[in-house]
C-alpha cells in the first residue's frame, strides 16, 4: 500500500505531462493536415479535368460526375482516424514487439553510432529525427520488449507514427473519391480503415510499417491525382513531383516499397502507351510526355534515394555494432573503429604481420590458437578458425596449413591446421596468393584488394564456411574449399599489417568514396535479408493465412496478468475485404466491362493488391504477418468501392424510392457493422488485461472465432 | 464425317512422306543412338537414377523429392526391358558396369525421346506457321546440338521432359489448326497426355503446361467472342476444358498410382512416412505393427511417434538422466528425470496408460479404451516415472514450460501429471483413440499446454536428443503437437520385473490399418514438395545467368586411363546465334508494337499473326522454363537450362525467315541472306564435328587437341600429364 501512495503523484504527474505533449503535437499536426487539405482544395478547383466524364454517358451506366470532397465528411475521417491513434498511445510504458529494434536505430542516429540494418534508412531517421526533436536523448538502450520506459519521451516517436497511420484513411478516402467520384465509397474506404484495429495497433508504435504505409498511399494518392490533371499545367507538376517523392520515400523505408513502385511503372507505361496511341499527338508532345516522367518518376526518386543514404552515412560517423557486417575499407571511415585514421604501409611485403579477415558478412578474422583437433576429426594438429573478433595475440608461429583430410563441419571440404614452426614445415604450407580481379605479379593492397588463398599441393582455395564450431568460443570453422568459385567465402582482406621496414601511409587515402560505400551498403542490406530464413522448427506465418486474418502477432504481454496487446485486424472488416474481392470478380465478369469505375478505378487498386500481395509467395525469407498491411489498405479502398457500386446498382432491379431505400439501409447496416465490430474488438489495440479469452470471466470471452488467435 | 457414300471399293491407300523429314528422322536416331553403350561406366547423374531404377526392379518403396514419379518409371521400364534385374550398388560415377548388364537397355528410352525431338521440331516449326526450309533448320540445330546429344545418351531425364514438352505443343498447334472435325480432338489429347507427361517427369513442366493452357484459353475466349451463343460452342468448350485440365490432372495422379502399386516392399525412406502409410508396406513397420490392438487402453504399453513434419521420425523418450540444476545460461531447472525425443527405436520410447484413478498397471478383460477427452497418466515404463509438466522454463525454448518425468526431491514441487487425450481427427466425440490412425494432442491438465516437439536439440548432458516441451495450445493444428501410438501391446505383467522383460521382447498381436490410396497420394506428394533438398555446392554447379554464355561446363565422365571423356558441352556457334535471334525478335517485336500504335503497318496481319505465335511458343517457352530457376535455392547445373534452349533454338529458324521475306528486299539482299544463312549452318555443323569427340567419348584427343578444344577459359577440360 505504501508502495503505492508514492507512485501514485509521480504516475499522474508523468501522465499529465504524456497528454500535454501529446495533445500539443495533435494540434501540430491538425493545422499541419488541413493546411495540407486546404492546398489540395484549391489545387483540385484550378484546371481539374475530371468533369469531362459526365459528357460521355455511353462509357458508364452510373451517373459519374466528379463530386468534389466533401468538407465536412474529411474533416470528419481525420479527426476519426487521429482520435482512434492516438488514443491510449503512451500505453503500454514498455518496449512493444519490433520497438526493440527500430527504437534503439532511432536512438543509434541521435547518438551518431553506426550500425547495420537490413531495410534502407530513412525510415529510422525520421523515427531518431522525430524522438530528436521531441526531446528524446537517445540513451534509452531498447535492450528487449517489455523493459520500461521510465522517464525517457518514448511518446514523440510514437506520435510520429501515428500521426502517419493517421493519415492513411484520409489518402483512402481521397483516393477512392478520385477513382469512384463518390463520396460514399470514399467514407466506406475510409471508415473500414478508421476502425479496423490492426491498423490502429500498427500505427501506435514505433514501427517501420506506418512510415512505409503512408509513403505507398501518398504515391497512390498523388498517382491518382496526376492522372486527373490537364498535362503540363503547375498542379500536373505537382502531382508528379510528389508522386517521385513519395516512391522514393517507400523504397527508402523498406525494400517492399519496390511494389508501389511497379504498380506507378505499370501505370504509367500504360499512360504512355494510350498517349502514344493518341493519333492526335505529334511524337515530340509524346517524348515530352515521356521525358516529364522520366524525370519525376525515375531520376528523382533516385537522387532522392541516394541523399536519404549520404544523410545516414554522414550522420553515422562513429564505430558501433553495424561494424562487423562492413568491409575492413568501409570500417576505417568510423570514428572509434581501430581502422579510422590508422596508419600502415600500403602493400603487403614479405615479412609483415597481418590480421586477414573474411570477405562474408559478419566475416571473422583468421585465427588460430594452442588447441587441437580433437581426436577422429582429420589429422590431430593445431586448429585453425575464423574469430568474430579481433585478437592481437594470436602469433603461435605455426604455418598455415592444408592437408587431403576431411574438414571438421563441412566434409567435402578439407582440413586447415597449423603446422610446422617459426616457418619451417613442410610442401603442404605453401598457399599462392591471388588478388581477385588482379594479374600475376600485382602488389597486395590493404583493405581494397581482394584476396585469394590458393593451396599449391591440392589446388583447393582458403574458405569459411560460416558454421560455428562445437565446442569453440564463437569460433567459425575455416576450410580448405576444392570449388574454386568466386565467392565472398573464399575472399579475404589484410586489415593490420606491421611492418617496420616499410613506410606507414596514413589509411585515409585508401577510404572507399561514396558510391562504393553506397554499393557494399546495398550488398550487405540484400545478404542480410536472404539470410533471414525461417527455421525449420519454427511456426511461419504463411501468405495464405493473411487475407483470412487467421493468425496476428503478439505486441505486448502473453500471460492474464499482464498488459496485452495484439495485432489482428479487425476480423469483421478482413472478412468483408476478403469477400469483396470474389464480388469484385463477379461483379466485373458479369456486368461491367461498360462500368468505367469497376474497371478503370476497381482496376487499379487490384493490380495495387497483387503487388503487394502476390510476390510474399515467391520470398524464401522468414515472413510475419504485417506485411499484409499495405496489401490490406488496398484491398479495403476496392472494398468501398465495389460496396458502393453494389449498393448504387440497386436501382437496375428496384423501382426509385425502394432503390433509395435499399441504398440507406445498406450504408447503415454496413457501418453499423464496422462500428460495432471495432467496438467489441477494441481491446485487442487499446490493452487488454485479465484472464485469456477462452478462460471464464475474460473480457474478451466469445471473441476467439478462430482457434489461431492467441489473445 | 464418314458418310457412307464416301466408301469406295477397293479401298486405297495414298500416302505422302516427306523424305526431309524422314531424313532429319533418321539422323536424329543415327546420331543419338550410335554406339550407346560406350561408356560401359557410370556416367554423372546415372548413379543418383540407376539406385532409383534398382529399387523399382526390386519393387522397394522410395521417397525422391526432386521430381514426380513417371521420369523415373520411364527409366526403370527401360532397364525392366533390358533385363535389368535392380542388382548393381550405384556407389560413385565412373564405376564400370558388370558386362551382364544391358546398358543399351538403360539408356535406350531417354535416347529415342531425344531422337524424336528432331522430327518434332521439323513438324512444330511448320505448325507455327514456317516453311520448310525453315523447319529444316530447326531441326538441324537440334540434330547438332552437342548438349541435347550428351544428354539424351545417358539415363537422365532432360531429353524425355524436352519430347514431351515440344509433343505438347506440336500436337496443341496441330489441334488449332486442323479443320474443323471431331478427329483433331485426338490432337489436344495427345497434347494434354505429353502435358500430363512434362509434369510427371520434373516439376518444372508445370510451368510449360501452364503456358499452354494460357494459349488455350485465350484461342477459347476468342472461340466465345466468334460465334453466337449455340450448343455446340459450349460442347466445344467443355471438351477442351475436359481435355486439357482434367485430363492432365488424372493422368498425373495415374502415374502416381502406378508408382505406389509397383512399390510395395519397405526400404529406405519408409521412415519419411507415416505410420500408416508405413504399414501399408510390405515387410518394415508392418510386420511389427501387424496385430496389434486397435483400441488403446489403459493399462496398453505404447511408443508415441510425433507427427512433426521433419526428416528424421522420432519416439516420446525417457532415461535415467536428469536435467542439470543449472544450464549454461544461469537458468535453473527442476532437476528431474529428462523427457525427450529419440529418433530411434529403443526399449526407453515405451509409455503405460494409466487410468489416474486406478492402481493397475494392466488391461482389463474387456479393455477399457482410451477416449477423446478422458484424463490419463503416462508411466515409463523402463523407470517408472510420470510424465509430469510444471512451470519451470524448458531448456532450449526458456518461452515453453520444461517436461520431465516426475522425482519427488520434497521441495514443494507437486506433481502435475494429468494428461487430457485430444483427438485432433476425430469423428465422433466420444471416439476411441486407435493405434496408428488417431493424431492425438496431449494436453497437460493444470495448465493447458500440450506436450510439443519443440525442433531443438539438446546439448551433451542430454545425449544430443530432441527437446520436448509443453507449449500453449495456440496454433490449431500444428503438427509438432502431434502424436501418434505406434507400437502398441496391452501390458500383462504387474510387477515392474516382468514388465521390463515384456518391454524387451517384440510386439505381435493384430490389426491391419487400411489407407487408401487417395490419402497415399496425397502424403506421397506432400512429403515429396514439403522435404528440403540439402543445399550442397558442386563443383559444376552454375547460376542461370551463366548458362545464356555456357560459363560452366560439366565433365560426365572420364575414362579411367587415358583422355577419353565426354562433356556437357553444349554448340557454342548455334548458342550463340540463338542468343542474337532472341534480341533481334525482341528488338522487331518492340519497333512493330510503337510503329502499330502509330497506325503504321509495316507487314500485313497474317504476317504480324505468325510473327507473335512464333514469340508466344519460342520466346514464352524460353521464358517459362528459365525464369522460375532463379526464384529456386538448390542446386542447379547448365542442363536444367536445356529445355528453355530447344525453345529458343526454334526462335532462330523463324526470325531467319522473317527476315528473308519481310526485311531483305531485291533479288541480291535475298542472295546474300541464303549465303549466310548457308555459312551459319556450315559453322554449326563445323563446332559439333571439333566437339563431338567429348559428345561421344571417343576418340580420344590429345593434351594439345583437349587444349584447343578449351574455347572459353572457364570451361574445365580435363588432361592427363604425359
Amino acid at each position: 500500500l505504501m508502495t503505492r501512495g508514492h507512485a501514485s503523484p509521480a504516475v499522474a504527474d508523468s501522465n499529465v505531462y504524456l497528454s500535454e505533449a501529446i495533445l500539443d503535437i495533435c494540434r501540430g499536426l491538425a493545422v499541419f493536415f488541413l493546411i495540407l487539405f486546404l492546398c489540395m482544395h484549391v489545387l483540385n478547383s484550378r484546371c481539374v479535368y475530371g468533369n469531362v466524364l459526365c459528357e460521355e454517358p455511353s462509357m458508364n451506366t452510373f451517373k459519374l460526375c466528379a463530386q468534389p470532397p466533401n468538407t465536412i465528411l474529411v474533416l470528419l475521417v481525420l479527426g476519426l482516424s487521429f482520435a482512434t491513434r492516438f488514443y491510449k498511445l503512451a500505453e503500454p510504458p514498455h518496449i512493444c514487439w519490433d520497438e526493440t529494434h527500430f527504437g534503439k536505430m532511432g536512438s543509434y542516429y541521435i547518438n551518431r553510432t553506426f550500425f547495420f540494418d537490413v531495410h534502407p534508412p530513412l525510415g529510422k531517421i525520421l523515427i531518431g529525427l522525430a524522438g530528436y526533436m521531441t526531446g528524446y536523448d537517445g540513451t534509452f538502450p531498447f535492450v528487449k520488449p517489455g523493459d520500461k520506459y521510465g522517464h525517457h519521451n518514448y511518446w514523440g516517436m510514437r506520435g510520429f507514427c501515428a500521426a502517419l497511420g493517421s493519415s492513411l484513411p484520409v489518402f483512402a478516402y481521397f483516393i477512392v473519391l478520385e477513382l469512384s467520384h463518390s463520396n460514399s465509397a470514399a467514407l466506406i474506404a475510409a471508415a473500414l480503415l478508421i476502425f479496423d484495429t490492426g491498423s490502429i495497433t500498427i500505427s501506435q508504435y514505433i514501427l517501420l510499417d506506418p512510415i512505409l504505409m503512408f509513403f505507398i498511399m501518398g504515391a497512390v494518392l498523388s498517382m491518382v491525382k496526376f492522372n486527373q490533371q490537364k498535362p503540363f499545367c503547375a498542379s500536373w507538376w505537382l502531382w508528379l513531383l510528389l508522386t517521385g517523392v513519395n516512391l522514393s520515400g517507400a523504397i527508402g523505408v523498406k525494400f517492399v516499397g519496390l511494389f508501389v513502385i511497379l504498380l506507378v511503372g505499370l501505370n504509367t507505361a500504360g499512360d504512355l502507351w494510350a498517349l502514344l496511341g493518341d493519333l492526335q499527338l505529334s511524337l515530340v508532345d509524346v517524348a515530352k510526355h515521356l521525358l516529364a516522367r522520366v524525370t519525376g518518376l525515375i531520376l528523382l526518386p533516385l537522387l532522392l534515394y541516394v541523399t536519404v543514404f549520404a544523410v545516414h552515412f554522414a550522420v553515422l560517423n562513429k564505430s558501433g555494432p553495424g561494424d562487423g557486417f562492413f568491409s575492413s575499407a568501409f570500417q576505417s571511415r568510423l570514428i572509434g573503429n581501430n581502422l579510422h585514421n590508422a596508419s600502415m604501409p600500403k602493400y603487403l611485403a614479405y615479412g609483415s604481420t597481418i590480421t586477414v579477415k573474411n570477405l562474408r558478412i559478419a566475416g571473422g578474422y583468421l585465427h588460430s590458437h594452442w588447441h587441437l583437433y580433437p581426436e577422429g576429426v582429420g589429422a590431430k594438429q593445431q586448429q585453425v578458425t575464423a574469430y568474430l573478433h579481433k585478437d592481437y595475440n594470436n602469433l603461435t608461429t605455426r604455418n598455415l596449413h592444408s592437408h587431403l583430410q576431411e574438414a571438421p563441419m563441412t566434409r567435402k571440404h578439407f582440413q586447415v591446421t597449423g603446422y610446422g614452426i617459426n616457418g619451417s614445415g613442410d610442401s603442404n604450407d605453401l598457399w599462392r596468393l591471388e588478388v581477385c580481379g588482379g594479374r600475376r605479379g600485382d602488389p597486395v593492397k590493404v583493405l581494397r584488394s581482394k584476396v585469394r588463398l590458393l593451396h599449391v599441393a591440392t589446388g583447393c582455395v582458403l574458405y569459411s564456411s560460416g558454421k560455428t564450431l562445437p565446442k569453440g568460443w564463437e569460433q567459425v570453422e575455416v576450410t580448405c574449399s576444392p570449388y574454386l568459385k568466386e565467392t565472398p567465402n573464399s575472399q579475404w582482406n589484410i586489415e593490420d599489417h606491421i611492418n617496420p621496414k616499410l613506410p606507414n601511409i596514413s589509411l585515409s587515402v585508401l577510404k572507399p568514396h561514396f558510391l562504393e560505400i553506397l554499393l557494399e551498403s546495398h550488398i550487405v542490406m540484400i545478404r542480410g535479408n536472404s539470410g533471414l530464413k525461417p527455421k525449420d522448427s519454427e511456426i511461419n506465418s504463411r501468405p495464405w493465412h493473411w487475407p483470412i486474418n487467421y493468425q496476428g502477432l503478439r505486441f505486448s504481454g502473453v500471460n492474464e496478468t499482464e498488459y496485452r496487446v495484439y495485432l489482428l485486424g479487425n476480423p469483421v472488416t478482413w472478412w468483408l475485404n476478403l469477400a469483396c474481392l470474389g464480388l469484385y470478380a463477379v461483379m466485373v465478369a458479369v456486368a461491367s466491362i461498360h462500368c468505367w469505375v469497376l474497371m478503370r478505378g476497381g482496376g487499379q487498386l487490384v493490380l495495387g493488391w497483387l503487388l503487394h500481395y502476390a510476390p510474399f509467395y515467391t520470398m524464401g525469407r522468414i515472413l510475419y504477418y504485417h506485411h499484409y498491411f499495405p496489401a490490406m489498405l488496398f484491398s479495403s479502398m476496392l472494398t468501398g468501392l465495389t460496396l458502393d457500386t453494389l449498393l448504387h446498382s440497386a436501382d437496375l432491379f428496384l423501382s426509385p424510392p425502394r432503390a433509395d431505400w435499399l441504398l440507406r439501409l445498406g450504408q447503415v447496416a454496413l457501418l453499423f457493422s464496422v462500428l460495432y465490430s471495432f467496438y467489441i474488438f477494441h481491446p485487442l489495440s487499446y490493452g487488454m488485461r485479465g484472464p485469456l479469452a477462452h478462460e471464464p470471466g475474460s473480457a474478451m470471452a466469445g471473441l476467439k472465432w478462430m482457434d489461431s488467435w492467441e489473445f | 464425317m464418314l458418310g457412307l457414300s464416301s466408301l469406295k471399293f477397293p479401298p486405297v491407300v495414298k500416302t505422302e512422306i516427306n523424305l526431309v523429314l524422314v531424313l532429319v528422322t533418321v539422323l536424329g536416331f543415327w546420331t543419338r543412338l550410335r554406339n550407346l553403350s560406350y561408356p560401359r561406366a557410370v556416367v554423372f547423374d546415372e548413379v543418383y537414377y540407376g539406385q532409383f531404377v534398382s529399387l523399382y526392379m526390386k519393387r522397394v518403396f522410395f521417397v525422391d523429392e526432386s521430381g514426380p514419379p513417371l521420369g523415373h518409371m520411364i527409366l526403370a521400364f527401360g532397364a525392366y526391358l533390358g533385363g535389368f534385374d535392380g542388382n548393381f550398388p550405384w556407389n560413385r560415377i565412373g564405376a564400370e558396369y558388370p558386362s551382364s548388364m544391358s546398358v543399351w537397355g538403360l539408356r535406350l528410352l531417354p535416347a529415342v525421346c531425344g531422337a524424336l525431338c528432331v522430327p518434332l521440331a521439323y513438324l512444330l516449326q511448320l505448325e507455327l506457321g514456317s516453311s520448310h526450309y525453315a523447319a529444316l533448320g530447326a531441326s538441324l540445330l537440334i540434330l547438332m546440338e552437342n548438349s541435347l546429344i550428351v544428354q539424351s545418351r545417358f539415363m537422365l531425364l532432360e531429353s524425355v521432359l524436352i519430347f514431351f514438352q515440344l509433343l505438347s505443343f506440336f500436337s496443341y498447334w496441330r489441334f488449332y489448326n486442323a479443320s474443323n472435325s471431331c478427329s483433331r480432338y485426338l490432337w489436344l489429347i495427345v497434347a494434354a497426355s505429353s502435358c500430363a507427361g512434362a509434369v510427371g517427369v520434373k516439376y518444372v513442366g508445370v510451368f510449360t503446361y501452364l503456358l499452354l493452357l494460357g494459349i488455350a484459353s485465350v484461342h477459347t475466349w476468342q472461340l466465345i467472342g466468334q460465334r453466337a451463343v449455340s450448343h455446340v460452342m459450349f460442347v466445344e468448350c467443355g471438351c477442351r476444358v475436359v481435355c486439357l485440365v482434367v485430363l492432365p490432372v488424372l493422368l498425373y495422379v495415374f502415374c502416381f498410382y502406378v508408382h505406389l502399386t509397383v512399390l510395395r516392399h519397405s526400404g529406405p525412406h519408409d521412415q519419411l512416412m507415416s505410420s500408416a502409410f508405413q504399414a501399408s508396406l510390405e515387410g518394415g513397420l508392418s510386420r511389427i505393427t501387424r496385430g496389434q490392438p486397435l483400441e488403446v487402453a489403459y493399462g496398453s504399453q505404447v511408443t508415441l511417434r510425433s507427427s512433426a513434419s521433419q526428416t528424421i521420425p522420432c519416439w516420446l523418450h525417457s532415461h535415467k538422466a536428469n536435467y542439470p540444476i543449472r544450464y549454461e545460461d544461469g537458468r535453473g531447472s527442476s532437476h528431474q528425470q529428462q523427457v525427450t525425443c529419440y529418433p530411434f527405436k529403443d526399449v526407453n520410447n515405451w509409455w503405460i496408460i494409466k487410468d489416474p484413478g486406478r492402481q493397475e498397471l494392466v488391461v482389463n478383460t474387456p479393455p477399457r479404451p482410451v477416449r477423446h477427452g478422458d484424463v490419463i497418466q503416462l508411466l515409463h515404463g523402463m523407470t517408472s516415472r510420470f510424465l509430469n509438466s510444471h512451470d519451470v522454463a524448458a531448456p532450449m525454448s526458456p518461452h515453453a514450460q520444461e517436461v520431465s518425468g516426475y522425482i519427488d526431491f520434497n521441495v514443494s514441487m507437486v506433481m502435475q501429471n494429468l494428461w487430457r487425450v485430444d483427438i485432433s481427427n476425430r469423428e465422433a466425440e466420444s471416439e476411441v483413440w486407435k493405434t496408428i490412425v488417431s493424431d492425438v494432442r496431449l494436453v497437460h491438465v493444470n495448465t493447458s499446454a500440450a506436450l510439443k516437439l519443440s525442433g531443438g536439440t539438446l546439448p551433451e548432458w542430454g545425449f544430443g536428443q530432441l527437446e520436448v516441451v509443453a507449449d500453449r495450445v495456440s496454433r490449431a493444428h500444428h503438427s509438432s503437437l502431434v502424436w501418434n501410438v505406434e507400437e502398441h501391446r496391452y501390458g500383462t505383467s504387474h510387477e515392474q520385473k516382468e514388465r521390463e522383460v515384456e518391454l524387451h521382447s517384440p510386439t505381435h498381436i493384430d490389426v491391419h490399418p487400411n489407407i487408401s490410396f487417395l490419402s497415399k497420394f496425397i502424403e506421397l506428394q506432400r512429403k515429396m514438395l514439403t522435404v528440403k533438398q540439402e543445399e550442397s555446392e558442386h563443383k559444376y554447379s552454375s547460376c542461370p545467368l551463366e548458362w545464356i554464355s555456357m560459363t560452366t561446363n560439366i565433365v560426365y565422365w572420364l575414362h579411367h586411363s587415358t583422355n577419353a571423356q565426354i562433356h556437357l558441352i553444349g554448340n557454342l556457334v548455334s548458342w550463340g546465334m540463338a542468343n542474337l535471334s532472341l534480341a533481334a525478335y525482341q528488338l522487331l517485336a518492340l519497333w512493330y508494337l510503337l510503329r502499330r500504335r502509330r497506325a503504321i503497318r509495316d507487314i500485313t496481319e497474317a504476317s504480324w499473326c505468325q510473327f507473335q505465335r512464333v514469340g508466344v511458343v519460342c520466346v514464352g517457352g524460353w521464358l517459362v522454363n528459365f525464369l522460375p530457376f532463379f526464384l529456386m535455392e538448390n542446386t542447379l547445373f547448365l542442363y536444367h537450362y536445356l529445355p528453355a534452349y530447344t525453345f529458343l533454338l526454334q526462335l532462330l529458324p523463324a526470325v531467319l525467315e522473317h527476315a528473308h521475306t519481310h526485311l531483305l528486299s531485291g533479288k541480291s539482299q535475298h542472295r546474300a541472306g541464303c549465303v549466310s544463312a548457308f555459312a551459319g549452318l556450315c559453322s554449326v555443323y563445323l563446332c559439333y564435328k571439333s566437339f563431338s569427340p567429348l559428345t561421344y567419348g571417343s576418340p580420344e584427343l590429345s593434351a594439345n587437341q583437349l587444349q584447343a578444344l578449351r574455347w572459353q577459359p572457364s570451361w574445365d577440360i580435363l588432361y592427363r600429364r604425359p
